[in-house]
């Protein structure tokens, strides 16, 4: 057993910090029982033709499939894809013979190497923690292939080649298949570490190039298997009636009509509300909507958004809590021979996934099993277990394909599988059950992105430089209550809420960075990009307002004040060479025309995205084109980090043109994608990605692509119109 | 009893008619490829064929649909389907993929009537079906390259 070489100094210091971490993937074998297959319809296949195993990632067979276990969740982003490509790549696999398969919940095996012991996806890292040990993971299966390939040949190790799927050795002209060898490789002993070799990234046949998606084929025909589509014998089907306000609970109820609804089988009160179990969705729907709740509201959350954001902006007079400071802004600004200010303002947001929440449970005594698109394992499997009172490793999680996430599967509190769980236990397990979210559940039952309001202020010196930056933001906090709020006791700070805007790129000699954490019974939770969500639009809608007040291109004052930052130069040069920044936009009759620009890291990646907008005179607009530049480290498949800008792109501008959850007297005033509008086809700007080569390791590509949007369309906007936009979202009345 | 072909199949259900068509096909004959996403014709996630025109199976009731011919992502096996699903696999559309069953069957429709779609045409035809992962300027690509595809001396 050895633990994996970590190139990364911050990777390093994380995993330093999460004792007892060990890396099972040298232990070829121990692992042989357990091919438990979920997620796809294939999943109950005979796995008899598996015969070698070598470790927790690959399995081969006869037949020479080579299996490929994902750790993380396929939802959307390529995961799947980029995992297979990968082993594929220090296999030397042919891409045909590679098929992939939801790994099961155990955090000894599958843990998220950049999050200690616990298995899951989130915070765009599937790829970045991947890198070396999916790698190595295909490099330890080849070792052996070849080991048993040269004994068998009776030929030197050294001499054997492997290519596309296929082992020779040249001088005696013996070939062979995996699956010919697949059952003499099992017998090789394993590797030392030492003894595998990774390829340079110059003789890469995969990593870099365009290996078709996975997930392609089943999701275009149907096939794939959602958790909406799981079926077991006797299922029943629930959904549940929730309080209309959070904070109250069920008083009393009446379940007559209901009951008298034909396919309706149960009616139980769970902690959250009442669930109605029937043999489809449509009765139990019915069955809900005859349902007759009485509610406690004595506790409930009966305030407005208009309430909450003259309560934020009471806060924003007072300092806050320090998240970060330079020099001495206070007495810089007091100096200063010119100041700026400017106020911003964020709703919460609903993810909204094309899939409702979902999750299909099976419970007996001793064992509870979940089908989900399952995005946090062992969180969920502690919360399921202290609920039910069993082992964590009781809770058996099959992870099946999720239509979509940004953040919302992967809840702290595990609210909805601990919902499903519950209404399990209520039956006492006598059906599985699958609980169904309509839409309207799911825009309402919370877990947004807070709601955030900011206040900037800059200060310039006599010549016009930027001398003092401060920033105050005021939002409930997304760690706070849960089991990751450790991180914040020692600083007061959720770094999740100033990430963005307390590591600013730009060399600012005073910087001050506060923060209000309020306190609100609405539930919050990270939404794709999470605190850049909010702080990317701030700081660079506010840096462009510094640049036009001292009279510079908001390109250029970027490229002075990101000298010592070569990444986020490198971007910057690139999108304003892609997107002709120094050429005037061409002219359309009848509308006003403008280009903005925004750059941001997060997720260790950086890009920067440039805006073209036509304003009517009414202001409506469109975002015509977005040139976006990304740095991610190696683009491990270039078709999917593009896929990935542009879908962060689609998904941040749907917030920026329409996204808002709004409270009136406690009540969401939103239900349905009527009243909460996201992008549509004819709002999608034309899009072109540009993609910095880089030999260095891969950073997030998921939320990345999401931040600069906005920003850089306000910043367009100003430019065509000379209005500046400090809401989101966009009122178009601000433009006429 | 409502008999109804499916998928060029005749079929008896046993449901209350105004059970919308999305949980007949999903609940009771277990073709799942068509999703329920807002279930009030918003986003057409639930896009399938009734007699060959695109309907929004989440508010149309199987009564509806009593002797009529209903065709589903699963029974997509026309020339012109074919065209869509390759050129949806060929320009990597999809991402999480769950609106996709309805992302196609709404582009088999439109060039079913339209043989060389404009990009206004496709955003008409096409903007009622939602896509959260934004694969919309992939989908536009798809459908010219379908067409492209289909266009009469072009033998592949």
């Amino acid at each position: 057993m050895s633990d994996i070489k970590i190139v990364n100094e911050s990777r390093r210091r994380f995993l330093q910090g999460s004792a007892g971490l060990t890396l099972a993937i040298y232990l070829p074998g121990s692992f042989a029982a357990t091919a438990t297959a979920a997620g796809t319809s294939t999943a109950a296949a005979p796995a008899a033709a598996t015969v070698f195993e070598p470790n927790a990632f690959v399995r081969i067979g006869e037949d020479n499939t080579v299996t490929i276990i994902a750790k993380h969740l396929e939802m959307g982003q390529g995961t799947y894809t980029g995992l297979a490509t990968l082993v594929a790549e220090e296999l030397d696999a042919a891409w045909s013979q590679v098929k992939v398969e939801g790994a099961p919940a155990d955090a000894k095996r599958y843990n998220n190497l950049l999050w200690g012991q616990s298995q899951g996806t989130g915070g765009s890292t599937a790829m970045a923690n991947s890198y070396e040990q999916m790698r190595r993971a295909g490099a330890t299966a080849r070792f052996m292939l070849i080991a048993a390939a040269a004994a068998e040949w009776n030929v030197s190790a050294k001499e054997i080649v492997i290519k596309n799927g296929s082992v020779s050795h040249a001088a005696s002209k013996h070939n062979a298949s995996f699956g010919e060898l697949a059952t003499k490789a099992a017998a090789q002993p394993a590797p030392e570490p030492e003894d595998i070799k990774l390829k340079d990234t110059k003789d890469f046949v995969y990593i870099g190039k365009q290996s078709p998606r996975q997930d392609s084929k089943p999701k275009i025909n149907g096939s794939a298997q959602y958790t909406s589509d799981v079926t077991l014998p006797g299922m029943l089907t629930a959904v549940v009636a929730r309080a209309p306000r959070f904070g109250a609970s069920v008083k009393s109820f009446d379940a007559t009509k209901t009951k008298a609804v034909q396919g309706v089988v149960e009616v139980v009160a769970i902690p959250n509300g009442v669930a109605v179990l029937a043999k489809d969705f449509w009765a139990a729907k019915k069955g809900r909507d005859a349902l007759q709740v009485t509610w406690d509201e004595s506790k409930a959350f009966k305030l407005s958004s208009s309430d909450q954001l003259s309560h934020y902006k009471n806060l924003a007079r007072s300092p806050g809590t320090v998240a970060h400071k330079i020099g001495d802004t206070e007495k810089t600004m007091g100096r200063a021979a010119k100041r700026l200010e400017a106020a911003f303002e964020f709703p919460y947001l609903a993810h909204a996934s094309m899939e409702p929440l979902n999750c299909v449970v099976k419970l007996d005594s001793a064992q509870c099993e979940i089908w989900n698109g399952e995005q946090s394992q062992t969180t969920d499997q502690i919360n399921v277990a202290k609920y039910l009172g069993i082992k964590p490793e009781d809770v058996k999680i099959n992870m099946l394909y999720a239509g979509g996430s940004f953040g919302r599967r992967a809840n702290p509190r595990s609210d909805y599988v601990l919902e499903a769980v519950q209404i399990a236990k209520a039956i006492n397990g006598r059906a599985p059950i699958k609980m169904l979210w309509t839409r309207e559940d799911d825009m309402q039952a919370g877990q947004y992105r807070p709601m955030f309001y900011h206040t900037l202020r800059a200060g310039l010196d006599a010549q016009g430089n930027l001398v003092a930056w401060q920033h105050r933001l005021v939002g409930q906090s997304i760690l706070a209550d849960t089991a990751y709020e450790e991180g914040m006791k020692k600083s007061g700070i959720d770094f999740t809420s100033v990430e963005g805007a307390a590591n600013l790129p730009y060399t600012i000699p005073n910087q001050l960075v506060d923060l209000h954490t309020p306190k609100y019974p609405v539930p919050v939770q990270w939404w794709r990009s999470v605190g850049s969500s909010h702080t990317a639009f701030s700081t660079e809608v506010f840096f462009d307002e510094v640049a036009h007040a001292t009279g510079k291109d908001p390109v250029a004052l970027r490229r002075e004040m990101l000298k010592r930052q070569p990444r986020h130069l490198a971007v910057l040069e690139l999108a304003a060479q892609k997107s002709d920044w120094s050429k005037p936009l061409a002219a359309k009759p009848g509308v006003r025309r403008g280009r903005g620009i925004a750059l941001h890291k997060s997720f260790n990646s950086v890009v920067a995205e440039v805006a073209e907008v036509s304003v009517a005179p009414d202001g409506s607009f469109k975002v015509d084109r977005v040139v976006c530049v990304v740095d991610c480290g190696i683009a491990i498949n270039p078709s999917i980090v593009k896929a990935q800008m542009e879908g962060g792109i689609g998904f941040g501008l749907a917030a920026a043109l329409h996204g808002a959850i709004t409270f009136k007297d406690g009540q969401v005033e939103q239900s349905n994608f009527h009243d909460y509008p996201v992008l549509r086809m004819n709002e999608m700007p034309h899009v072109e990605v540009h993609i910095v080569p880089s030999s260095t390791n891969p950073s997030g590509v998921g939320e990345p692509g999401l931040p600069p949007i906005a920003p850089a369309v306000a910043n367009a906007l100003f430019a065509a119109t000379g209005k500046r936009l400090r809401q989101l979202p966009f009122q178009t009345k601000d433009l006429v | 009893m409502i008999a109804l072909t499916v998928n060029g199949k005749k079929v008896q259900v046993d449901v209350a008619p105004d059970t919308p068509i999305l949980w007949v096909l999903r609940d009771h004959l277990a073709l799942t490829g068509t999703k329920y996403s807002c279930g009030i014709a918003q986003c057409g996630a639930c896009t399938v064929h009734l007699d060959g025109e695109p309907i929004r199976a989440c508010v149309t009731p199987i009564s509806v649909a009593q002797g009529k011919k209903i065709s589903t992502i699963e029974g997509l096996n026309s020339k012109v389907g074919r065209a869509v699903q390759t050129a949806w696999e060929k320009l990597e559309v999809v991402q999480c993929g769950y609106c996709q069953s309805g992302q196609i069957m709404s582009a088999v429709a439109l060039l079913s009537s339209n043989k060389k779609p404009s990009d206004a045409d496709i955003d008409s035809a096409m903007h009622g079906n939602l896509c959260r992962c934004a694969t919309y300027q992939r989908i536009r690509a798809a459908i010219h390259e379908a067409a492209k595809q289909l266009s009469p001396g072009r033998h592949a």
